[in-house]
């Protein structure tokens, strides 16, 4: 820390010497702006854990948070967006391809290039609890990853239903506030985040909270303990509600957020106050150690893009060198290849054939390879071990 | 928090109680097909043809229709060659003709073929037009390439006078009601009928190209590039790409629109040489590839299900939900693990769930499925086949695939695909086909083709709002504007077989430029209209094709559809839960000509296939298939794998049925709603049906896309795939709230009857003496004092 504030003295004093022309206030503004967030990138995990249709206003909260977080600026690889059903092509929808957040269809939330990550029966708490703490099998493709380090801030946003203490997935199952709280403690321990702010919209949401012992952690509930998350926006045509209160209100707020604007924490503290919401939104700041007053919206749901401008002209044409043309030498040249025959029916039938009177043959011995295959697969199949806190997932 | 632990635990131990008891149940019924085989080995039978059918080879020599055909199509070799003189050439159409008509006895219709004849009379007419500007052209190749440029100017300034006696037609038409339309048409049409040497305003577009097969013959080093295209560039483009979209009305009143999209490069994935120019292949398929050594690589993602018998068939089949086959290169030596890993990749790529593609829904099918492209080994121990028959499809899945097309949605036909008006339909379906082709004739050289699919059908009623009349507009809200930059050849076709005179439905703006294709073994005529060209726009700059019956308010029915030949039906009988039976029905409409086909069937582990039950019989006689390769399955490791060839007898139903029983799944192995009940993915049939027309076998022609997909070997027959529709198969399902009662009973139980006993037995009992009162002890006290005995 010592070093750090050295550095900024440092770079601070360089940067009022070096500029006695400029207005020493706006160098010192500027140069607090720049240090001010210890983050460099934005990521963000948004989970609706609800299935079937009547919930339908889950999904449109976790798209309508989406929408906010894409249009501030964080790109579709650094957002992970787990969706437990498909409401807009769902045959119930009677717009298809459309998830609305605003009665008589006005705001389509869904938008054209949606990019769910981890949709319908992917989305279980296991594979939740992996995307945080990063514990994903060799071959996860990166869409599906949580790449964030140590200067990454995280925005979490979980919507679904949920009681005193737990949250269910899928109907099927849950996940409890102590392992959220473990698995933010393992993130802490692996240096995922910098900053982490968390948002539930479910009710008794403050208790998924109440158990988290991790630095820099934000939380945001929709109600307290002993409260229920209400609904809003009925609509006719489609017939379900389209959002639920919090999260409506959360995003007329973020609606009025720009890139730019110094909207704080505390603003978002006092989004849907109880005249609106019905419950009691809820939040808990001390174990972060920053201010929430100094606290940017954008820190969390927008990305960083700390931009230099340059006054000096980079030549970009160097002379590129042409690839050497690939000559087709002869022994690359191959034999005439054609189309094989789709449907060789002497062929199938002289395999039988060869099957059954001799079991010399080559087309046997193929045969047994494929099967070793199989066998070998499946019992060198392993899995990543998981910590034990996975067991308590069948704990109920 | 301890009590919820506790609950947890009996519910788990209980749970568990119930889970293994009911396996082990299942486990000592007797028989069944796998248990009896369930060491693990493949059983395949052999049986010998039937003898009945016979093969196909004899039959079509025998026939009176392939024969015109084969004139037909041997006519255009031998104009090439020999260029025979025109006389010749009527006769032989002359004999083609006569030949032709007994053998469409499918054809329902006798007043139709009159008008086809009709018809077709025009069309020869059109065609020695054409035949004699080719035949001109030849003259012309032969002598000098001076030339050649010199009649590639004129036929381009011919064009720029159809171009501009186009315009002035639309703008004609524009001024024009709907009536003097026809009327000037019509007057157009005796002109043409009188003046021959006029100018047409109905040109023919050379699809089975004999214009091309000559450059290829004469020309041989161009190598597929066009030789209009500029020959000073030295580097010839190595990569080219294609768009199309085809509308083809159907006869329900649906419309059915087929876009595909086609990047052909010359690179070699597979060589020493890393492939790291991209242009307009997409990177991220391109890297794929050569990670995983992946030679052939299909996979689509489909809503809906295609109705063979209300639609016809599609230029490209599909199931519903997602299907995805891989053929990987001989030097991939762990398969399953290379399978796996692209599986996830994949799910990545298309934000979709293939990840669920594991050991217990992958077959390795022992004869369909044979690589499309090129190549000359087979070796089935490469092949992998998944499908995921419950995988929804949203725009989700849309995004990434618009994102490998190099226009993206920005320009050309991509335009038009908007989420909103694709997904509100009643078929969607979007696939991926990569795959090696020829580059060269002689097929020395391979190069790497992305074919990019995208099928819709839009529904009369939810679409069209009940009336017979389409448009760019309506269907997609969106018109066309240009072509895409990028592409060589940019195409919209419309089907306008059944409408040679207009008389069905009226298509407008009209375009003077008419095609012929053989697709799915008919001949059929298309409409084109090219996007490359400015002049398809017209004067208000947007191609907005509008497609009106014409008798849609007077209740003149449509003129009915030629059959499909071949078409499936698949359905579960039996009742309860324990036991069930799967029934396979296989049409083959063909009047008088059996063909062979071969169903493919996986069917997950939990379904237990009784293959003993196993009967097929057509026409109420038992059809004895001529291969079968069974693959039992193993519990949650491997599904079922039954593949056999069949022959279809003429004008029959076959039936496939096999008995299976349920399997009890354990606790955990079930999906969130298991009410909804388990998915069996559809059974394949691939068919070599035989065709009305010759097909066309020659592969290094330029055809349209959608004709040009599964590589043909043999004029009589085509090759073709149908899916039988999904299962929806109820398992035995917990009530899944019952351990929860079991807890609370049980909670009581040992409360009140365990704890009271407990109680009882544990506790020793002594007497207590109750104290003396007051009055009593003062009296003792007394008593104590005086000597006397206590009370």
């Amino acid at each position: 820390m010592a070093r750090h504030c050295t550095v900024k003295i440092f770079v601070l004093l360089s940067l009022f010497n070096l500029s006695f022309l400029v207005s020493t206030n706006n160098i010192e503004d500027k140069a607090g702006q720049f240090f001010n967030s210890g983050h460099t990138n934005n990521w963000a995990v948004l989970v609706c854990t609800s299935r079937f249709w009547f919930n339908y206003r889950h999904v449109a909260n976790t798209l309508s948070v989406y929408r906010s977080v894409k249009r501030l600026g964080i790109p579709d690889s650094r957002i992970v967006l787990m969706l437990a059903d498909d409401m807009a092509c769902n045959h119930r929808n009677p717009k298809p391809a459309t998830v609305f957040s605003h009665k008589n269809m006005e705001l389509n939330v869904y938008g054209d290039d949606v990019e769910v990550d981890y949709r319908g029966y992917e989305v279980t708490v296991e594979n939740f609890l992996r995307v945080l703490t990063g514990r994903l099998p060799a071959s996860t493709p990166r869409s599906k990853r949580l790449l964030s380090d140590d200067r990454s801030n995280i925005l979490i946003y979980l919507t679904g239903h949920g009681g005193n203490g737990f949250l269910k997935f899928q109907d099927s199952e849950e996940i409890s506030n102590v392992e959220l709280a473990d698995a933010f403690e393992q993130m802490w321990q692996k240096r995922r985040y910098n900053e982490l702010l968390f948002i539930i919209d479910t009710c008794q949401g403050a208790s998924m909270y109440e158990r988290f012992y991790s630095p820099n952690l934000m939380a945001l509930a929709s109600s307290q303990v002993g409260e229920d998350s209400l609904s809003h926006q009925p609509d006719l045509a489609i017939g379900v509600h389209l959002m639920d209160r919090y999260t409506f209100y959360l995003l007329e707020f973020l609606e009025d957020i720009h890139p730019s604007s110094t909207t704080n924490m505390n603003q978002l503290f006092k989004v849907c106050p109880k005249s609106q919401c019905v419950s009691t939104p809820g939040h808990r700041t001390d174990l972060f150690l920053r201010d929430p007053g100094r606290v940017l919206i954008t820190d969390f749901f927008g990305s960083v893009r700390k931009v230099e401008i340059t006054m000096e002209t980079i030549n970009l044409s160097s002379p590129m060198e042409p690839l050497p043309e690939r000559i087709l030498s002869e022994d690359r040249q191959r034999e005439t290849q054609y189309y094989v025959d789709q449907l060789p029916v002497s062929v199938i039938i002289h395999q039988v054939n060869t099957h059954t009177h001799t079991h010399t043959h080559t087309h046997t011995h193929t045969h047994t390879h494929t099967h070793t295959h199989t066998h070998t697969h499946t019992h060198t199949c392993t899995h990543t071990p998981l910590p034990p806190m996975f067991w308590n997932m069948f704990i109920l | 928090m301890a009590a919820r632990r506790c609950l947890g635990l009996w519910f788990f131990l209980i749970t568990l109680c119930v889970v293994s008891t009911g396996a082990d149940v299942l486990h000592t019924t007797p028989v069944t097909g796998t248990e009896s085989s369930a060491a693990g080995t493949e059983t395949v039978v052999a049986r010998e043809l039937p003898e009945a059918p016979s093969d196909p080879g004899e039959h079509t020599a025998a026939e009176p229709t392939r024969e015109g055909e084969q004139n037909d199509r041997t006519r255009g070799g031998e104009q090439t060659l020999g260029q025979p003189t025109r006389e010749e050439e009527q006769e032989q159409e002359k004999t083609r003709e006569g030949e032709q008509t007994p053998a469409q006895p499918t054809r329902e219709e006798e007043e139709e073929e009159e008008e086809q004849e009709q018809t077709r009379g025009e069309e020869e007419f059109t065609r020695e037009e054409e035949e004699e500007e080719l035949t001109r052209e030849e003259e012309e190749l032969t002598t000098e390439e001076e030339e050649l440029t010199r009649e590639e100017e004129e036929q381009t300034r011919e064009e720029e006078e159809l171009t501009t006696e186009e315009e002035e037609l639309t703008t004609e038409e524009e001024e024009l009601t709907r009536e003097e339309e026809e009327q000037t048409r019509e007057e157009e049409e005796e002109q043409q009928t009188t003046a021959q040497q006029e100018e047409q305003t109905k040109r023919w577009e050379a699809t089975e190209l004999e214009e091309e097969h000559v450059h290829d013959a004469a020309v041989p080093p161009l190598a597929g590039d066009p030789p209009a295209a500029d020959p000073p560039s030295p580097p010839p483009s190595k990569d080219d790409f294609q768009e199309e979209l085809v509308i083809r009305p159907l006869h329900s009143g649906d419309i059915y629109a087929s876009f595909q999209f086609r990047t052909v490069w010359d690179a070699d994935f597979m060589g020493d040489q890393k492939v790291s120019h991209y242009r307009l292949f997409p990177k991220s398929l391109g890297q794929v590839i050569t990670k995983f050594s992946v030679r052939e690589l299909h996979i689509s993602f489909t809503q809906g299900y295609w109705r063979t018998m209300q639609w016809g068939q599609p230029y490209l089949p599909s199931p519903p939900g997602a299907e995805l086959w891989v053929w990987f290169q001989d030097t991939v030596t762990d398969v399953d693990g290379t399978w796996k890993e692209l599986t996830n990749v994949l799910s990545g790529i298309f934000c979709a769930s293939l990840n669920f593609i594991d050991s217990t829904n992958t077959v390795q099918p022992s004869a369909s499925f044979k690589p499309l492209g090129i190549g000359n080994v087979t070796d089935h121990s490469f092949l992998r086949y998944a499908t995921l028959p419950r995988e929804i499809v949203c725009t989700e899945n849309l995004t990434p695939w618009k994102k490998l097309l190099p226009c993206g949605s920005k320009a050309g036909l991509s335009v038009l695909l908007k989420s909103e008006k694709l997904f509100h339909s009643t078929f969607h379906s979007q696939a991926v086909h990569v795959r090696p082709v020829c580059q060269d004739p002689q097929c020395r050289t391979t190069s790497m083709e992305l074919r990019q699919t995208l099928n819709v059908v839009f529904d009369l009623h939810t679409s069209g709002q009940g009336k017979r009349e389409w448009s760019l507009f309506k269907m997609f809200s969106r018109t066309l504007t240009e072509a895409c930059p990028l592409a060589s050849s940019s195409k919209v076709y419309v089907d306008v077989t059944d409408n040679p005179q207009g008389e069905q439905f009226e298509l407008s703006p009209a375009t003077p430029l008419l095609t012929q294709a053989v697709v799915l073994g008919d001949r059929r005529t298309y409409s084109v209209y090219d996007l490359t060209q400015q002049a398809s726009f017209g004067s208000s700059r947007s191609l907005n094709m509008l497609l009106r019956w014409k008798n849609s308010h007077n209740n003149v029915v449509p003129p009915v559809m030629l059959r499909p030949l071949l078409h499936s039906e698949r359905y579960v009988a039996g009742y309860g839960l324990q036991a069930g039976e799967i029934h396979t029905l296989i049409y083959n409409h063909h009047p008088y000509r059996a063909f062979p086909v071969l169903l493919l069937s996986a069917v997950p582990w939990y379904l237990r296939l009784y293959i003993h039950t196993l009967t097929v019989s057509s026409k109420g006689k038992d059809n004895r298939p001529s291969y079968i390769h069974y693959q039992p399955s193993k519990d949650r490791e491997r599904p079922h794998l039954l593949e056999m060839l069949l022959q279809l007898p003429p004008n029959s139903v076959t039936e496939v049925t096999v008995e299976f029983e349920r399997a009890l799944l354990k606790w955990t192995e079930y999906t969130p709603d298991p009410n909804h009940g388990f998915y069996v993915g559809s059974s394949v049939i691939s068919a070599l049906v035989p065709s009305v027309v010759a097909m066309d076998t020659n592969s290094t022609l330029d055809r349209p896309l959608f004709s040009s997909f599964f590589p043909c070997k043999e004029e009589a027959s085509y090759f073709m795939r149908v899916y039988t529709e999904p299962l929806l198969v109820n398992l035995p399902t917990p009530d899944f709230s019952m351990p929860y009662n079991v807890i609370c009973l049980t909670c009581t139980v040992v409360a009140v009857g365990y704890g009271s006993l407990y109680n009882l037995l544990t506790r020793t009992f002594q007497v207590d003496e109750p104290s003396p009162g007051l009055a009593k002890r003062i009296a003792n006290v007394i008593r104590r004092f005086r000597g006397v005995p206590l009370l």
